[in-house]
């Protein structure tokens, strides 16, 4: 068991949005969490990151209840990627993925090569390896998000909770990156909750999806139990058609008849 | 991950890895050698120049406790006059440095969030009061602490990140800016109503002014024990600079990280405000042009910020007291002349 839950509840302000969610996720499985606006998913992501209490119930990443873990074993344990970010300082880009080895050197002033060429390789596989030595407020949005994603690999971590990763993304590295995410599960067995907005990408890399309905409600199960025409619909508040191209399934908002 | 190509693996070996430690010495050693020079320089200057060859005398007569010659009287007065404008021109700049960081604004200053302020209304009142050179010091440093012991109460919640901040530290800034504009009232207040006499010394306190304040053993002991403290972070300040709230996730103690460099800051600033008064824009600057020169990495940035503040402070307060000698010009009338175009100049090019 990698992370799971147990009865947990999170509410914002007197809106309950999650209510008894007991949700085991196993190494090597890669979660799509689905839900409407406000339905509780970057809350539950921070949640399950340590960056808020839950509000009921417990997480536990491994055996161990994540308020009993050292932060700084945590960190080794997994990565967030946050929705946004803010940049008020000129850190270089290949200084701001090197931040993320951070858990690694306690005794350490400065970064060894090894650092180096974990940063390095990081950046080679988001493609932005020939921005290392610019200005992160310098980037435009997409390529701020790839040296996010890089610095969350670099932070080599087995567990990876990403909100919204494909965020600001043009298509090529939306695609790019979701195999990304999907092949690490795969070979390297390490695990992925994430929250995204397209169903078909998140079809096509997730294994499992969590869908939140935002009054409490919620489903968890392998990706085809949940990702159906009639639920997502429902739970959406727009009718979804999904149309089988090959092996592969397009989620397509239903048409409005005028 | 794609495997790395040969030449990159070469670029990364040469360009980071050694040379940062290397350029880290280099810079470091420079503004050593650039602040020995300073102190020279302030020790020769004055309305009585030393000629540079009467110096290793003098400055043998001074290790040997002798203060026999004229020479080695003058030395005396402004070599420890030097000293005390460095240790507060450091701090002001290691307070500045740290603010920046927990604030997450390269604007903050030491005296953003009103601890100078603080300080202000506490040395105000002793004077107004006549009271002794050493009570209107107490008065500084009580104000300071009550200014920011008021700060923690009311924005106890963005100190102690997490839950409820997102992110910000909004509440803390702003808490600051108003306690802040209150004291000024409370400063304004005092200047209107106190007797003609009282009204020169007030005015030079609030300007910042090196003349008469002695080197004490106990600023020196706050600038080490915060530069400890502050180097020990820096790592952990990068990461915080870098990701806010969810440096949380890389293994920081965001909230114990941000209490203790608002107790270390606002130690430090009424140690360098109850020394010499509010010395505006070092705490600004001086931060803002390592940072400039250096880079935002605090682990050189800190070291970087705090000798160029402390020999900054030096030269200024040299230059205030040479410019119109035998008169003496408050330093912090030096450090905003020269400062504010400074910090134009800087910020213009940087938008180009």
């Amino acid at each position: 068991m990698m992370i799971s839950t147990h009865q947990l509840r999170l509410h914002i302000g007197a809106r309950c949005l999650v209510d008894n969610l007991d949700w085991q996720v196993r190494a090597g499985e890669c979660w799509s969490v689905i839900g409407r606006n406000g339905a509780g998913k970057s809350t539950l992501l921070r949640t399950l990151a340590g960056l808020r209490p839950a509000d009921g119930g417990h997480v536990a990443i491994g055996a161990r209840a994540l308020k009993d873990w050292p932060l700084a074993d945590l960190a080794r344990q997994r990565a967030f990627l946050a929705q946004s970010r803010s940049d008020a300082f000129a850190y270089s880009v290949i200084e701001t993925v090197l931040s993320a080895r951070h858990p690694y050197h306690d005794n350490r002033y400065w970064e060894g090569s090894d650092d180096h060429a974990i940063a390095l390789r990081a950046l080679a596989s988001m493609e932005v390896e020939d921005l290392a030595a610019r200005d992160v407020r310098t980037l435009s949005g997409g390529e701020r998000q790839r040296v996010a994603i890089a610095a969350m690999l670099a932070q080599d971590t087995p567990l990876l909770l990403l909100d919204e990763p494909a965020n600001a993304l043009d298509l090529a590295h939306q695609v790019s990156v979701m195999t990304l995410l999907a092949r690490l599960c795969r070979e390297q067995g390490k695990t992925v909750v994430m929250v995204g907005h397209d169903l078909t990408l998140a079809h096509s890399v997730s294994t499992h999806a969590l869908m939140l309905r935002g009054d409490g409600r919620w489903l968890a199960g392998a990706k085809d139990q949940v990702m159906r025409a009639d639920i997502l619909g429902d739970c959406l508040g727009h009718p979804i058609d999904i149309i089988q191209h090959g092996h592969r399934s397009i989620f397509i908002p239903t048409e409005e008849t005028l | 991950m794609s495997a790395l190509t040969p030449k990159l693996m070469k670029v990364c070996m040469s360009n980071f890895s050694r040379n940062l430690q290397q350029r880290a010495a280099v810079v470091l050693a420079g503004l050593v050698l650039f602040a020995l020079a300073g102190l020279v320089f302030s020790g020769i200057t004055g309305s009585v120049v030393i000629p540079l060859a009467d110096m290793p005398a003098a400055f043998a007569d001074l290790l040997h406790g002798e203060k026999s010659s004229l020479a080695a009287t003058l030395l005396d007065l402004r070599v420890n006059r030097a000293a005390t404008a460095f240790i507060t021109g450091a701090a002001l700049a290691l307070a500045g440095v740290m603010m920046q960081a927990l604030l997450r604004n390269p604007l903050a200053d030491p005296y953003v969030l009103g601890i100078s302020a603080g300080a202000s209304v506490g040395a105000l009142a002793a004077l107004m009061l006549m009271c002794a050179a050493w009570m209107v010091d107490a008065a500084a440093f009580a104000g300071a602490v009550a200014v920011s012991m008021m700060l923690y109460l009311l924005a106890r919640r963005d100190l102690r990140g997490g839950a409820a901040a997102e992110g910000g530290t909004a509440l803390l800034l702003l808490t600051g800016v108003i306690l802040s504009s209150a004291c000024m009232a409370l400063v304004t207040l005092m200047l209107s109503i106190a007797p003609d006499s009282r009204l020169r010394s007030m005015v030079f306190w609030m300007i910042g002014d090196m003349a008469g304040a002695p080197l004490r053993w106990m600023p020196c002991v706050v600038l080490a024990a915060a530069l400890i403290f502050a180097v020990r972070n820096a790592r952990a300040m990068n990461v915080m600079a870098l990701h806010a709230e969810a440096a949380a996730t890389l293994g920081i103690r965001v909230g114990a990280l941000r209490k203790g460099l608002f107790f270390v800051s606002g130690l430090l600033t009424a140690s360098a405000v109850t020394t010499a008064g509010s010395i505006g824009f070092v705490g600004l600057i001086v931060p803002h042009a390592c940072r400039f020169a250096v880079g935002p990495d605090h682990r050189l940035l800190i070291p970087a910020a705090t000798l160029a503040g402390g020999t900054c402070l030096m030269l200024a307060d040299t230059l205030a007291r040479t410019i119109i000698a035998p008169e003496q010009l408050p330093v912090g009338v030096i450090t905003a002349l020269v400062g504010a175009p400074v910090f134009l100049y800087q910020l213009h090019r940087l938008r180009k």
